[in-house]
C-alpha cells in the first residue's frame, strides 16, 4: 500500500494547456488560415479564377497547375482560393444576421412575456416545423439563382434556433437574483436586458454561432451543388464539386473543393467545441 | 474483545489540482464502537464530507487517499480489492447523502431502488426483498408503503425521499451508517422528524451512526460524541454536551457562540461572537496551529508549533496549546456593542400591507386541462414601523420569499394593497415605482447568484448611483463606492475585482453595500444568511445590526432559522400556506406562542436535551386552497370548530393569532 | 395519456394548416416566374400563350381564392398536378417515397447502432483515447459535406476498388421485385428473391453510410454528453454506495436517464434524414423524394414543391409527436 501512497506527479503545464485548449487552437488556426486565403486570394492565385483554356482541360495536378484543371481548362487551385471568399462570406452573413435577428426576437419575447412572447414563439415554431433544407431549397428556387437570394433563403430558416435558445437563456437569467436586484434598484428594462441579461446569456449563443458557421457553409455549398447557390462562372466549392461529380477518373476536380469545405467546417467545429468547453466549467472538468 | 466498528488513524486525503495537492483531510483519527453515535461538525471546506467519502472509498478523481489507515470491524479498508469493497458498501456499511431530491434515480420505481442492494448483496431473494422494502418504508414512517413502494421518486416530497434514502441505507441492516448532512436540505419540522428517526433506529437496530453536519444542534440531538473539524484536522473530540457547554478549542468555542441559542435568554447586546478571517488556504497551511491566524486566545507558541490532538480533560481531546496548558475559554465573548437597541418609533408605519394575495398560474398541461394555480400568498396583513425589524418565518412554500418580492414589487400582486410611506404601490406601474426604489432595497439569499458575474464590484455599486442621478460619473461615484465598501467592512481597493474572486460572506457584504447605495429606509432581506457558514452568518448578522443602528434602517427579515429571528427581530410574523398564523413581539412569541403552529415550529429546533413535539406530516400542496383553518390538517389540537377559518385577531396588546384556541397548545417549555 | 395525445394531435394539425399557408405564400408571392421556367423564352414572349397558360394553372385568380382552391384540393387529397411531370403530385410522391424511406431508415438504424455505443464508450472512458477517437470521428462526421462524401465513396469503392456497386437501387439490368411496399429489401424477401435482396442491400451500403455520417456524429456527441451528465448525478454515487457493480450502475441507472435526450435527437434526426436525402440521392441517382425535390425546385415546379414541403413537414410534425409520446414513456416525470 505504501508505494501507491506517494503523490503522483501532476501533468506538466504544457500537457494541461494542450488538453484544455489544443483542439480549439487547431480550429482557430485552420479558420484563420482560410480567412487569410480568402482575403489574399487575388495575390495568391497563379491564374484568374475564370480564365478558360479549353486546350488545357482536365489536366491532372502538376507543377503548373497544382490541383489540375477542370473541364473548361480553368486552374482548380486558383478557383479553390477564390471559392473561400464566397463560402466564408455566405456562412458569416447567414449566421451573423440570423443570430442577431433570432437573439433579438428571443430576448424580447422572454422579457415581454404574455401575448408578444406567445406570438413570436408560435412564428418560430412554424418555421421550425419545416425541414430546413427543403424550405431553403423551395425559397431559393422561388427567389431565383444567385448568392444573395440563397443567403436570404437560408436566413429565413436560420433565425428560429437562435430565437429559441436566446429566449430560453434569457428566461433562465430573468429569474436570477442579480436580475431581480437590478429591478429593485430601479434600472430601466433596456439596461437590464443589455447590461445584465445579455452578457450572461451570451456564452451558449457564441458556442452555437461558432458551431453553426460550419453548418451554414455546408448548407450553402450544398445548395450551390444543387445548382441554386451561385451564378455559373463564379468559383464556389459546392458548385465545383458538382462540376466534377461525374468525373471519377479526373478525381481532383471534385475532391479538393470538398476537402476545402471539410477543413474549414472542421476548423469551426473544433473552435466551437473548444469554446463550449471553455465556457462551461462543468464540461471542462470532466 | 470485538474490534471497534470503525477505526480511523491518521487519514490523509488530497485533491490533486493544477495548483498542487490540496490537503482536504490531513491526519484525521477517530473510533466508532459498535452501536455508537459520532458526529463530525465543521464549516464547508473543513474536510468532513471528504472524510465520509474516504471511508466509503467512494472518492472520485482528483481526490486520493495518501496516508493513514482505516479499519472496519478489524478489516483494513485500504488493503481491500474493489470487489471486496463493493461487497461491503451498502451491506455492512451504508451511506445517506445530503440531497434527497437528486439521490434517487428519477426513472426507476422506489421498489427497485430499495431492493437492489438487498438482492445485489445476495442477502434476500427478490420476493423477500420486496416484503422487506415495504416493511422498511413503513418503519421509516411512510404511510401506506404497499402502495407507495411502486411509485416514482418525483411523486414524493423531500422529506419522504430522505426516508426512502434511510430505508435504502438500512436495507441490509448495516453495522455502520454514515449520514452526510441528511437534513440540511429539509425544513425544520421535517428535520426534527428525520433526526428522531435516526435516534430511534440507532436504539432499535444497534447500528453505529456517523453523522456529518455543519450544525452542532443537529449533531447534539443524535450523537453522544462529536469531532470538530477545521482545515482538514480534528481539533476537538469530546462528548457533544460537553462541547456545547464548555468547548476546549477556540474554533469549537467560536462555532458554539456564533449561533444564537433559542434556549438561552436574550441579552441587551445582540452581537454574536464572530471570528475574523477565513480558513487557511489548503495549499499553504500555516506551520503552527491552523487556527492561530484567527484565534482570539493565541499565544506565541501557537504560530510556531503545530499542536497535537491531546487530552485536556478526561475523555476530551483538543488540538490547542492554550487549553492543553489548562486555560479555560470564556463562557461568552465578544466586545459589547454598547448602548441599547434603537427603539422603533411610534407614529405612522413605514409599510402597511393589507389583504395581499399572489397566485401564480401554471402553464396549461394540455388544451383541455383546467389551469392550475399556485396559491403562494393568500391574504397577508402586516405593519412595519420605522426603525423596526420584522421577522417573517415559516417552512419552505409558506410564501415568505414571494412576500418579499411583492413588497419590493419584483412581482405584481394579484390583489391587496401595499402602502409605502403613504403611497400605494401595489398597483402602480413600474415607471411610477422607480423613484420610490431609492427608499426600499433588497438583499438576496444566494450570494453566488445575486451579483452579476460579468460586472466588477465597482460597476455593480456605481450602477444604481448613476441610474438615479445620485452622483456624477468619475470622482464622485468613485468616492461613494469606496465609502460603501468601507461601510460593509471590505477593502475599497477591491473595486475592480469580479464577484468570483470573493467568498460567500464577502459577496453578501457586497450585496448589502449595493442595497445601501441608494440610502434606503427599508431593507427587505430574503434569507440573507442561510447560504453561509455559521461564523460568516454571525459576521453578517452583526453587520446588519450595526448598520441598523448607524443608519436607522427598517428591516423586513425573511428567515427559516427561528433562533436567528428571535435574536435579531423586534417582532415576528409566522406564515403558513401564505397566511399569517401569528404575529407578536419576538420575545413574547418565543416565550409563549399562542398559535399551535408556532409552538411546534419552535419545538422542532434541535436543542440537545430538550423534549419536543414532533409535528407529523408535511405542508399540503399550495395548488389547492384549504378550507377552514389552513393548519387544521396537521394541528395537534384541531376540533370541528376549525372548519371555519379563524380570523387574525389581537388576543393581547400587540399579539395577534389566527386560531380559535389561542395559547391552548402548551409546547415543551422554552419560556419557563 | 390519451389527453396528451389528443392535445398534441390538435396542436400538430393547427401547425400543419399554418404550414400550408406558409408554403402557399412562398410559392405565390416571390418573384420567380414559373412562366419563364416552363414555357421557355419564345413562348413566354407571346402574351396570348402566357395568358392561356396562366388561366390553365389558375394563376390569374386573386391570391386568397387560389389558396382556398388549394386547401379544397388538399382536403380531397389533391396536391395539384406537377407542371413538370404532368401527373398528380401525390402520385409522384407515392412513387418516390419508398426509396427514400428505405434509405433513410437504414441510415437511421446505422446511425443509432454506431452513435449510441460510441457515445457510451466515450463517456465511460472519458478523457481516454476512446473518447478522443469518438470525438474526432463525430466531428469529421458532422463536418463532411454529404454531396462530397458521396462522390468520394463512389470514386473509391466503386470507381477505384470496384468492391461496391454503382449508383441506383439495383443493377441496371436487374428487375425490381414485385411491388408490395416499395421497399426493395422487404419486397424481395416477400417474393423470395434472394438475388434481388442481395442486390438491393449491396446498393444500400454506400448511400446509407454517406447519409448517416453527420447523424452518427450528432448522436455520438449527444449520447456522450447525456451520459456524462447522468454519471455526475447523485443517484449514481448512491448506487455505488449501495455496492452495485459498475456495469450495473452504468446500464441500469445511467443509461435510462441518458437515453431521454437521445430519443429527442433521434426523432429529429430521422425526420432530417428523410428530408436531407437530397444530396445523397442526387449523387447516387437514387430515385427517391430527394431527387424529385431537387428536380422540381430546379424547374420551379411549384405544385410539386408545395406538395413535397407539405408532406415532409407533416411527417416532421408526426415524428415530433411520436418523440413527445415516447418521452412520456421513458420519463415518468412527464405527462402522467
Amino acid at each position: 500500500m505504501s508505494a501507491s501512497l506517494a503523490l503522483p506527479a501532476p501533468p506538466s503545464r504544457r500537457a494541461r494547456l494542450w488538453r484544455r485548449y489544443g483542439l480549439a487552437a487547431v480550429g482557430a488556426a485552420i479558420v484563420l488560415a482560410w480567412v487569410l486565403v480568402a482575403i489574399l486570394a487575388p495575390w495568391l492565385a497563379p491564374y484568374p479564377p475564370d480564365f478558360v483554356d479549353v486546350t488545357n482541360r482536365l489536366r491532372p495536378p502538376s507543377a503548373l497547375h497544382w490541383l489540375g484543371t477542370d473541364a473548361l481548362g480553368r486552374d482548380c487551385f486558383s478557383r479553390l482560393l477564390f471559392g473561400a471568399r464566397i463560402s466564408l462570406l455566405a456562412g458569416i452573413s447567414v449566421v451573423a444576421l440570423g443570430a442577431a435577428f433570432g437573439t433579438l426576437v428571443g430576448m424580447v419575447a422572454a422579457y415581454a412575456r404574455g401575448l408578444a412572447d406567445a406570438a413570436l414563439m408560435r412564428l418560430t415554431d412554424l418555421v421550425l416545423c419545416f425541414p430546413p433544407i427543403i424550405l431553403a431549397l423551395a425559397i431559393a428556387a422561388a427567389l431565383g439563382i444567385g448568392t444573395t437570394n440563397t443567403i436570404i433563403a437560408m436566413l429565413v430558416v436560420w433565425w428560429p434556433k437562435f430565437a429559441r435558445l436566446a429566449r430560453a437563456l434569457a428566461l433562465v437569467q430573468r429569474s436570477q437574483e442579480y436580475v431581480e436586484a437590478a429591478v429593485v434598484l430601479g434600472l430601466k428594462p433596456a439596461r437590464i436586458l443589455g447590461r445584465h441579461i445579455l452578457p450572461n446569456a451570451v456564452g451558449p449563443l457564441v458556442v452555437l454561432v461558432t458551431l453553426d458557421l460550419g453548418n451554414a457553409i455546408i448548407t450553402f455549398a450544398g445548395l450551390s451543388f444543387l445548382g441554386l447557390g451561385v451564378v455559373p462562372p463564379t468559383a464556389e466549392w459546392g458548385a465545383m464539386v458538382a462540376e466534377g461529380r461525374e468525373l471519377v477518373e479526373q478525381w481532383w476536380v471534385a475532391t479538393f473543393p470538398g476537402l476545402a469545405i471539410l477543413t474549414i467546417v472542421l476548423g469551426f467545429n473544433f473552435l466551437g467545441d473548444g469554446v463550449r468547453d471553455w465556457l462551461d466549467p462543468k464540461a471542462r472538468s470532466r | 474483545m470485538k474490534p471497534p466498528t470503525l477505526e480511523v488513524e491518521g487519514l490523509r486525503t488530497v485533491f490533486l489540482t493544477d495548483a498542487g495537492p490540496v490537503r482536504a483531510v490531513d491526519g484525521v483519527s477517530f473510533t466508532v464502537d459498535a452501536g455508537e453515535t459520532l458526529g463530525i461538525v465543521g464549516e464547508s471546506g473543513s474536510g468532513k464530507s471528504v472524510t465520509a467519502l474516504s471511508l466509503m472509498r467512494l472518492l472520485e478523481e482528483p481526490a486520493r487517499i495518501v496516508g493513514g489507515s482505516m479499519r472496519f470491524q478489524g478489516r483494513d479498508l485500504l488493503a481491500m480489492r474493489p470487489d471486496e469493497l463493493r461487497a461491503l458498501r451498502g451491506d455492512r456499511m451504508a451511506m445517506v447523502f445530503q440531497d434527497p431530491m437528486t439521490g434517487l434515480n428519477p426513472v426507476i420505481r422506489i421498489l427497485r431502488q430499495l431492493t437492489e442492494p438487498m438482492v445485489g448483496h445476495g442477502r434476500f431473494a427478490p420476493s423477500e426483498a420486496r416484503r422487506r422494502a415495504i416493511g422498511l418504508l413503513g418503519r421509516m414512517g411512510i404511510a401506506s408503503p404497499e402502495r407507495n413502494v411502486s411509485r416514482f421518486p418525483h411523486e414524493f416530497s423531500g422529506g419522504m425521499r430522505q426516508r426512502v434514502m434511510l430505508a435504502m441505507g438500512f436495507a441490509n441492516d448495516p453495522a455502520l451508517l454514515i449520514a452526510d448532512e441528511p437534513t440540511t436540505a429539509l425544513d425544520v419540522t421535517i428535520q426534527a422528524q428525520i433526526l428522531d428517526l435516526l435516534r430511534q433506529l440507532n436504539a432499535e437496530f444497534g447500528t453505529a451512526i456517523l453523522l456529518i453536519s455543519h450544525d452542532l444542534g443537529v449533531i447534539g440531538s443524535v450523537c453522544r460524541r462529536v469531532a470538530v473539524m477545521y482545515a482538514g484536522e480534528v481539533v476537538e473530540e469530546a462528548p457533544t454536551a460537553a462541547v456545547l457547554e464548555d468547548p476546549r478549542h477556540p474554533y469549537a468555542w467560536a462555532l458554539v457562540n456564533a449561533v444564537p441559542r433559542i434556549d438561552q435568554p436574550l441579552g441587551e447586546d445582540r452581537r454574536l461572537v464572530s471570528i475574523e478571517g477565513a480558513p487557511p488556504d489548503a495549499l499553504a497551511l500555516p506551520p503552527g496551529c491552523r487556527f492561530a491566524p484567527r484565534c482570539p486566545f493565541k499565544v506565541e507558541r501557537c504560530e510556531r508549533e503545530h499542536p497535537p490532538l491531546a487530552e485536556v480533560a478526561p475523555g476530551r481531546l483538543a488540538r490547542c496549546w492554550v487549553t492543553q496548558a489548562g486555560q479555560l475559554l470564556p463562557r461568552t465573548g465578544g466586545a459589547g456593542l454598547g448602548g441599547a437597541r434603537a427603539v422603533p418609533s411610534a407614529g405612522a408605519p413605514l409599510l402597511t400591507v393589507r389583504g395581499l394575495v399572489k397566485h401564480f398560474p401554471l402553464p396549461r398541461e394540455s388544451l383541455f386541462a383546467p389551469r392550475r394555480v399556485v396559491h403562494a400568498v393568500n391574504g397577508i396583513d402586516l405593519d412595519l414601523a420605522r426603525g423596526e425589524t420584522l421577522g417573517i418565518v415559516g417552512e419552505s412554500g409558506c410564501g415568505k420569499s414571494t412576500l418579499a418580492r411583492l413588497v419590493t414589487r419584483i412581482h405584481a400582486p394579484t390583489a391587496g394593497s401595499i402602502v409605502f410611506d403613504g403611497q400605494e404601490i401595489a398597483t402602480a406601474s413600474a415607471a411610477a415605482i422607480r423613484p420610490l426604489r431609492r427608499r426600499m432595497q433588497m438583499v438576496f439569499q444566494d450570494p453566488y447568484a445575486s451579483l452579476n458575474p460579468r460586472m466588477t464590484i465597482g460597476e455593480t455599486l456605481a450602477e444604481p448611483l448613476v441610474a438615479h442621478g445620485l452622483a456624477q460619473r468619475g470622482a464622485e461615484v468613485r468616492d461613494r463606492v469606496s465609502g460603501l465598501l468601507a461601510t460593509v467592512g471590505l477593502n475599497p481597493a477591491w473595486v475592480s475585482r469580479f464577484p468570483h474572486e470573493f467568498s460567500g460572506g464577502q459577496r453578501q457584504r457586497i450585496s448589502i453595500a449595493r442595497a445601501l447605495a441608494l440610502e434606503p429606509e427599508l431593507v427587505v432581506a430574503d434569507e440573507p444568511i442561510s447560504a453561509l457558514d455559521v461564523n460568516i452568518q454571525a459576521q453578517i448578522l452583526n453587520l446588519m445590526l450595526d448598520l441598523q443602528q448607524r443608519l436607522g434602517l427598517t428591516y423586513l427579515f425573511i428567515a427559516h432559522d427561528l433562533a436567528v429571528v428571535r435574536h435579531l427581530c423586534d417582532r415576528v410574523a409566522v406564515l403558513y400556506l401564505g397566511q399569517v398564523m401569528e404575529s407578536a413581539p419576538a420575545e413574547a412569541l418565543f416565550a409563549r406562542p399562542l398559535h399551535p403552529y408556532t409552538g411546534v415550529l419552535i419545538s422542532a429546533v434541535p436543542v440537545p436535551g430538550r423534549a419536543r413535539v414532533v409535528l407529523e406530516g408535511e405542508p399540503p400542496s399550495t395548488l389547492i386552497r384549504p378550507t377552514g383553518c389552513p393548519f387544521r390538517g396537521r394541528c395537534p389540537i384541531a376540533r370541528p370548530l376549525c372548519e371555519t377559518p379563524p380570523p387574525l385577531a389581537e388576543h393581547a396588546p400587540g399579539r395577534w393569532a389566527a386560531c380559535h384556541f389561542p395559547g391552548e397548545f402548551a409546547h415543551a417549555g422554552l419560556g419557563a | 395519456m390519451l389527453r396528451t395525445v389528443v392535445t398534441r394531435l390538435a396542436g400538430a394539425a393547427i401547425m400543419a394548416v399554418l404550414a400550408t399557408l406558409v408554403v402557399f405564400l412562398i410559392a405565390n408571392t416571390v418573384p420567380g416566374d414559373p412562366v419563364l421556367a416552363q414555357l421557355g423564352d419564345i413562348a413566354a414572349s407571346n402574351p396570348a400563350t402566357v395568358a392561356e397558360w396562366r388561366a390553365k394553372w389558375g394563376l390569374d385568380l386573386p391570391l386568397w381564392e387560389r389558396y382556398l382552391l388549394f386547401l379544397r384540393g388538399l382536403l380531397q387529397g389533391d396536391l395539384g398536378i406537377s407542371i413538370a411531370s404532368q401527373r398528380p403530385v401525390l402520385d409522384d410522391i407515392a412513387q418516390y417515397a419508398p426509396a427514400t424511406v428505405e434509405l433513410a431508415t437504414i441510415a437511421f438504424l446505422l446511425a443509432l447502432g454506431t452513435g449510441i455505443p460510441l457515445g457510451i464508450a466515450a463517456a465511460v472512458w472519458h478523457d481516454s483515447w476512446v473518447d478522443a477517437a469518438a470525438r474526432v470521428i463525430s466531428l469529421i462526421g458532422v463536418s463532411s459535406p454529404t454531396f462530397w462524401l458521396a462522390f468520394v465513396m463512389l470514386a473509391i469503392f466503386y470507381g477505384g476498388l470496384q468492391i461496391a456497386p454503382g449508383p441506383g437501387r439495383l443493377d441496371p439490368i436487374a428487375f425490381p421485385p414485385d411491388e408490395v411496399t416499395g421497399l426493395f429489401l422487404i419486397d424481395s424477401l416477400l417474393a423470395g428473391d434472394r438475388e434481388a435482396f442481395h442486390d438491393a442491400a449491396a446498393h444500400l451500403v454506400l448511400p446509407s453510410i454517406v447519409l448517416a455520417a453527420a447523424t452518427i456524429g450528432l448522436i455520438t456527441r449527444t449520447t456522450r454528453a447525456a451520459m456524462l451528465e447522468a454519471m455526475g448525478q447523485d443517484y449514481v454515487r448512491v448506487s455505488r454506495a449501495k455496492g452495485m457493480r459498475e456495469s450495473y450502475t452504468i446500464l441500469r441507472h445511467v443509461l435510462p436517464n441518458a437515453l431521454i435526450p437521445v430519443v429527442t435527437l433521434g426523432g429529429l434526426a430521422y425526420a432530417n434524414l428523410l428530408a436531407g436525402a437530397v444530396m445523397t440521392e442526387t449523387v447516387f441517382s437514387w430515385p427517391g423524394l430527394g431527387r424529385y425535390t431537387f428536380r422540381s425546385a430546379a424547374a420551379l415546379d411549384f405544385p410539386a414543391i408545395m406538395g413535397i414541403t407539405l408532406v415532409v413537414s407533416i411527417t416532421y410534425l408526426l415524428v415530433n409527436l411520436l418523440v413527445d409520446l415516447s418521452y412520456a414513456m421513458l420519463d415518468p416525470r412527464v405527462g402522467r
